[in-house]
């Protein structure tokens, strides 16, 4: 009667937004490398890695929306994750650079040379090696997430709680990473990187090739989503966010569907954070800053929540709009309509983009009057929400 | 009670001494009651009475501050979560409808169903043709075949009720908490799901609130009438709705 | 025994001349003399002239001494005459005091070797231990303590003689006690009763100076000295727990002020307001415009600016958090998150008006006199705008208090946290309530703005550092219940005080934020959370 995960998790629009990315993600490396400089079609490299950076933005609205729009779990904290894969990726990339380091010492990255450090601290072992860096961008955010969720989860922190101690989480590691002695170059970051598998990561072949994974990334991640909205778990988180405890009283076991979506959406930012590193060519604390990942909220709320397609054209969209206003005369009021973004997409905007098209769509479809109930958002745990 | 025997009760359902204070306030005070396997049980008690408290007692919503509730005679129900409860079999009815709205009326049946509800089995889910039959079976009964397609917010009120009974035929348990599932229906309705619960009664055993006098009447079994946390009076409906507390209960002092 | 009497004689002696000169400048006899003994260019006349120009009471004394301390007391050979380069360039004529245009070309600057150094010194500590100025006395005995010069000696015993401020005697005789303690040949007694008058100080000086006495002591000084030590020590322990726990009161006091409107409009409303912070900037922005205004039309009304301001900041953050609630928050009861994102919004929108109305940087706001300053209480200083902040946060939270206890609103407000629909269908105009409670909770923001003005820095950010702490106090302490944020941001406060000095300012507030994420793993809802169906998801 229904079909398998795959086939099922592949409607006409995820297939199309599949096909999309994929060209994309060929199209503007090829015409890169390949087009004469200057001509009307070739995509300059600074573009590539911009778009680069957008399509990793996309991959963390994308895992945002997995457990925003489809659990009803709003975490402030996201950013903290996209930080911790960037810095493992930082890691890596510290550790080629090896003895061209301005120190040219070929064990300690620059600034522990600087900081007199004798030796490399324990937690940077491993780091040399691509494998063990490529586990660890997928393991330090998920074992955080874990342990965070299992905790956080199993007491039924919900609704504003939850998301009040996830700003404070990355609060906590913004506070801690800025910090010298925590062996993750303080204020500066790690930044000066050389290469990434043996290629200049400056190279027009390697921002290219690093375009196309970051596509290829967001198309995994996006399957990867539709799959789980898809089955019947993706039913049951949706239960869990429109009634949680009623989920509960059929014998579902709530905390362990939270805890998996929000371990796997993590473990996603942490792969954003990681192709994000070399493509901009530095990780800083300041990637942890609770301001970041309210925003990558918002790019979720503009695109529409609930609906994967939106949460990534909202990362595009908004940052777009960042990227044009910020470098314009413009730069003063941005802040200003940042704000005003918040504020009227949740007034008037509530399913955002695609979900806004989406249900205006059922209704010219079959005007039929109760198409447009589709979408009820509601947060959990609002403590006047009265039983 | 006869404490020699491993089972420590017969019953079905099994509450003894049971208290519950919310900030000082005695919502249920030293309870005690029993239902034996296959039982259809009706509770009535004015508001406040704490009916749905007790409900919440049974599937572990509330912890008790003292007393023995006991499920199938040997399992201590104190001690487990919703979740557990639920999986040993007992389900509920919420007094306030409780469907998952933007979901089909389907897929609420889908989710109710008792099969694995473990991650893993719902991520690797496939349906089956006994499922699928089963959930036609159950819409059949609930007479919402033609809805099962809508989404559940769109169902009336009446509607959703029974497909909150619905779920609960999904979701197979043993036991059966219905909480005032005809407030807000028509007579017919009201009547319709007296049958069904009949209907259910026949291989279930069940615990079903109400207020509605001709309702419970026409369910024809024993009722207990709770008030200020205890039990007032129990019986038939004649016996009960004659005792002079009951009545005093009722129409007030 | 007699060496000490002779010593006392001694001492005696030397200041009663001291005095005398002081008192009766005519008799020092020809000033003009000594001060020329500088012009010989003999270190044995320079010493002379010194002693004799700190014996003469002149009141050009000080300054020729302090001049000849920093070389710019200069002498012509030739003509004798001997001048002051004063710091600000000037020069005067050192016996007269007149002004002279220049310097003799051949004068050269008065010459001292290390002897003479400490000779300056000693006569100079003398000169400002006699001086008519109660303060510089004070200051004068607390460096000799420090400096314990025996040749001073003579000076302070006369000056402790004569000495009538209660806190300045108390000052020398530690200082007499101090030098006696170094004096090599003090009698035992002696230095045992300096020992028990350094150890009555009881302070990281006092410490200091035991500390440094070296191992040649008798031993019954010895003894006592080390005894004195850990006294010392044991009671600085203790005062430096009363100062980390003040810290921790003061910082609690100012959490609670930033904290108490959030817990206002959560606790009624269920609403998390994350431009709370910035109705904070906007109370410390009207604080600034105030004292603006005063500093530039009635700068005699300075010290009542923030008398002023309070009621001002009440308003405007009030004013502009009913506006917001009327205009957004209205329309997003029920839909927690989002309201957390909108007044997310709101916040960015506000900080980028007031960066462009007052500017990016750091605004100047004052403190009123009563604000400023200090005064010591045992081995800790109390600064009075802390002090006056926690006295006006305890008000405000007692002002609250009884708005909610006797107030309709208040009344109202507690019906509508408890059970809103209930409230509703009361009569209560739930509403109006919701509109009232977040312009209380958003005024009352404002007036900690005026507050946290006087101790932090006035920029678009303020708001921003304080809006993560607040919700730790609000959650930690529960919702619904003033007294649980009031505890929640005491105990925050004195825990992150005393976490501080063990793992540093920044550990200590990561292990504070780690604690509260496992606390409210125990008990989600908080310290004090209210039960029932009320607040159930
Ligand atoms: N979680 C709770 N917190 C506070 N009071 C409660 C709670 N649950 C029930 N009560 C109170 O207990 C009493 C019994 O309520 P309830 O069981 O709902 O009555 P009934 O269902 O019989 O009308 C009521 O007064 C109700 O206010
Ligand atoms: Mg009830």
């Amino acid at each position: 009667m229904t079909p398998h995960i795959l086939t099922r998790s592949l409607d006409r629009a995820a297939t199309a937004f599949v096909l999309i990315v994929a060209a994309i993600g060929v199209l503007i490396p090829l015409s890169n490398l390949l087009l004469p400089q200057g001509s009307m079609f070739q995509v300059p490299t600074y573009l590539v890695a911009l778009w680069g950076k957008y399509v990793c933005y996309a991959i963390l609205a994308l895992s945002i929306d997995l457990i925003w729009g489809y659990c009803g779990i709003l975490s402030l904290g996201h950013g903290a994750f996209f930080a911790l894969g960037g810095y493992a990726m930082g890691m890596y990339l510290m550790r080629q650079i090896g003895s061209r380091g301005v120190y040219g010492n070929p064990i300690l990255p620059d600034f522990m040379v600087f900081l007199n450090w004798s030796k490399l601290p324990w937690y940077w072992y491993g780091f040399d090696k691509f494998w063990f860096a490529a586990l660890m961008v997928l393991l330090v955010p998920g074992l955080l997430a874990f342990c965070f969720g299992w905790l956080a989860f199993r007491s039924r922190v919900t609704g504003v709680y939850l998301s009040i101690i996830t700003q404070a989480m990355t609060y906590a590691l913004l506070l801690a990473f800025f910090r010298n002695d925590f062996g993750f170059g303080g204020n500066n970051g790690l930044t000066d990187f050389k290469d990434i598998l043996g290629f200049n990561v400056q190279a027009e072949g390697t921002r290219a090739a690093l375009f196309l994974l970051s596509c290829l990334a967001l198309i995994i991640a996006f399957l990867i989503s539709r799959a789980i909205v898809a089955s019947k778990l993706g039913k049951v988180l949706i239960a869990v966010r429109d009634a949680e405890s009623r989920t509960r009283f059929l014998g579902y076991r709530v905390e362990s569907y939270k805890l998996f979506v929000f371990t796997l959406s993590a473990c996603m930012a942490g792969v954003a954070g990681a192709l994000y590193v070399p493509q901009v060519g530095i990780i800083n604390p300041s990637e942890f800053a609770p301001a970041n990942s309210i925003e990558a909220v918002i790019w979720v709320a503009v695109g529409g929540r609930g609906t994967l397609v939106g949460a990534a054209l909202g990362a595009v969209v908004v940052n777009y709009a960042k990227t044009f206003f910020t470098s314009g005369p413009l730069a003063p009021y941005w802040l200003f309509m940042l704000g005003a973004l918040f504020i009227l997409v949740t007034l008037l905007l509530p399913k955002g983009i695609v979900g806004t098209f989406n249900s205006w769509w059922e209704k010219a479809r079959h005007s039929s009057p109760d198409a447009d109930s589709a979408a009820r958002e509601d947060g959990i745990g609002a403590p006047n929400a009265a039983e | 009670m006869n404490v020699m025997d491993t089972r420590a009760t017969s019953a079905m359902l099994y509450l003894d001494g049971v208290h519950v204070s919310f900030d000082g306030f005695h919502a249920i005070n030293n309870l005690s009651l029993a239902l034996e396997p296959g039982e259809m049980r009706a509770i009535i008690g004015p508001n406040g009475a704490g009916k749905t408290t007790m409900m919440d007692i049974i599937t572990g919503k509330t912890k008790p501050d003292e007393g023995t509730v006991l499920f199938d005679g040997t399992v201590d129900l104190t001690r487990l979560d919703e979740t557990r409860i639920a999986e040993l079999g007992i389900g509920r009815k919420f007094q306030k409808p409780t469907v998952f709205e933007s979901q089909t009326v389907q897929d609420n049946l889908l989710l109710a169903l008792n099969v694995d509800h473990s991650v893993r089995g719902t991520l690797f889910w496939r349906g089956s043709k006994a499922e699928s039959e089963r959930i036609d079976k159950v819409l059949e009964t609930i007479r919402l075949t033609d809805a099962r397609n809508r989404l559940a917010g769109s169902l009336s009120h009446g509607q959703k009720q029974w497909l909150e009974i619905g779920m609960l035929l999904a979701q197979d348990p043993k036991v059966l908490l219905v909480d005032e599932p005809v407030a807000g229906m028509t007579d017919v309705e009201t009547h319709l799901t007296a049958e069904l619960l009949k209907e259910i009664n026949r291989n279930h055993t069940i615990m079903v609130v109400e207020h509605d006098m001709t309702f419970v009447r026409e369910l024809g079994v024993k009722v207990t009438c709770l008030h200020e946390g205890s039990v007032l009076a129990e019986g038939s409906i004649d016996q009960v709705s004659s005792n002079e507390r009951v009545v005093e209960v009722y129409l007030g002092r | 025994m007699f060496a000490n009497c002779i010593d006392r004689f001694r001492a005696l002696f030397l200041s009663i001349l001291l005095l005398s000169c002081l008192t009766v400048p005519a008799l020092a006899g020809p000033f003009e003399d000594s001060v020329a003994k500088f012009a010989n260019d003999e270190f044995s006349d320079t010493e002379a002239a010194i002693g004799e120009v700190a014996a003469s009471g002149n009141a050009l004394a000080s300054p020729i001494i302090s001049a000849l301390q920093d070389g710019r007391l200069s002498a012509d050979p030739d003509s004798k005459k001997v001048f002051i380069t004063r710091t600000d360039g000037k020069i005067v004529d050192a016996a007269t005091g007149a002004a002279v245009d220049k310097l003799p070309d051949n004068a050269a600057a008065v010459r001292l070797n290390n002897r003479l150094r400490r000779t300056v010194e000693a006569a100079l500590g003398g000169l400002t231990l006699l001086s008519p100025d109660p303060a510089k006395r004070l200051a004068a005995a607390q460096s000799v303590f420090k400096s314990h010069e025996e040749n001073v000696l003579p000076t302070v015993e006369s000056a402790l003689a004569k000495e009538s401020v209660k806190s300045v005697k108390q000052a020398f005789a530690e200082a007499r006690a101090a030098i006696i303690l170094f004096k090599s040949d003090a009698s035992d007694s002696d230095k045992l009763d300096a020992v028990a008058v350094v150890k009555a100080r009881g302070d990281q000086e006092a410490l200091a100076l035991l500390t440094a006495l070296g191992a040649d002591q008798p031993p019954l000084v010895a003894n006592a000295a080390a005894s004195a030590v850990s006294s010392i020590q044991s009671n600085l322990a203790m005062w430096s727990m009363v100062q980390n726990a003040w810290y921790g009161v003061s910082l609690g006091s100012v959490l609670l002020l930033a904290a108490i409107g959030l817990a206002i409009t959560f606790g009624v409303m269920g609403v998390i307001n994350m431009a709370h912070g910035e109705m904070v900037m906007l109370g410390a922005y009207t604080t600034f415009v105030v004292q603006e205004v005063i500093r530039s039309r009635y700068p005699a009304l300075f010290d009542y600016s923030l008398l002023i301001a309070v009621p001002l900041a009440f308003l405007v953050a009030g004013l502009i958090g009913v506006l917001i609630e009327r205009t957004i928050i209205r329309f997003l009861y029920g839909r927690p998150l989002e309201t957390l994102l909108a007044t997310w919004g709101l916040s960015l929108v506000l900080q980028q008006a007031v960066r462009t109305a007052f500017g990016p940087t750091n605004r100047e706001v004052g403190n009123p006199s009563w604000m400023s300053g200090a005064f010591e209480l045992g081995q800790i200083t109390i600064t009075y705008n802390r002090l006056w902040i926690l006295c006006f946060t305890l008000a405000v939270f007692a002002i609250l208090l009884a708005m909610l206890r006797y107030t309709a609103l208040g009344l109202e407000m507690r019906a509508v946290t408890q059970n809103r629909r209930m409230a509703a269908s009361m009569g209560i105009a739930t509403s109006r309530v919701d509109a009232l409670t977040f312009g209380l909770g958003s005024g009352i923001a404002g007036i900690a703005g005026v507050a946290l003005s006087q101790i932090d820095n006035v920029s678009p950010n303020l708001g921003q550092s304080y809006i993560i702490d607040s919700f730790m106090v609000v959650v930690f302490g529960g919702v619904g219940n003033l007294w649980g944020t009031l505890v929640g941001a005491f105990t925050l406060g004195i825990a992150n005080k005393f976490l501080e000095p063990v793992a540093g300012a920044v550990l200590g507030k990561i292990a504070i934020l780690v604690l509260i994420i496992l606390f409210i793993q125990k008990r989600p809802r908080g310290l004090f959370a209210l039960k029932g169906r009320a607040v159930e998801a």
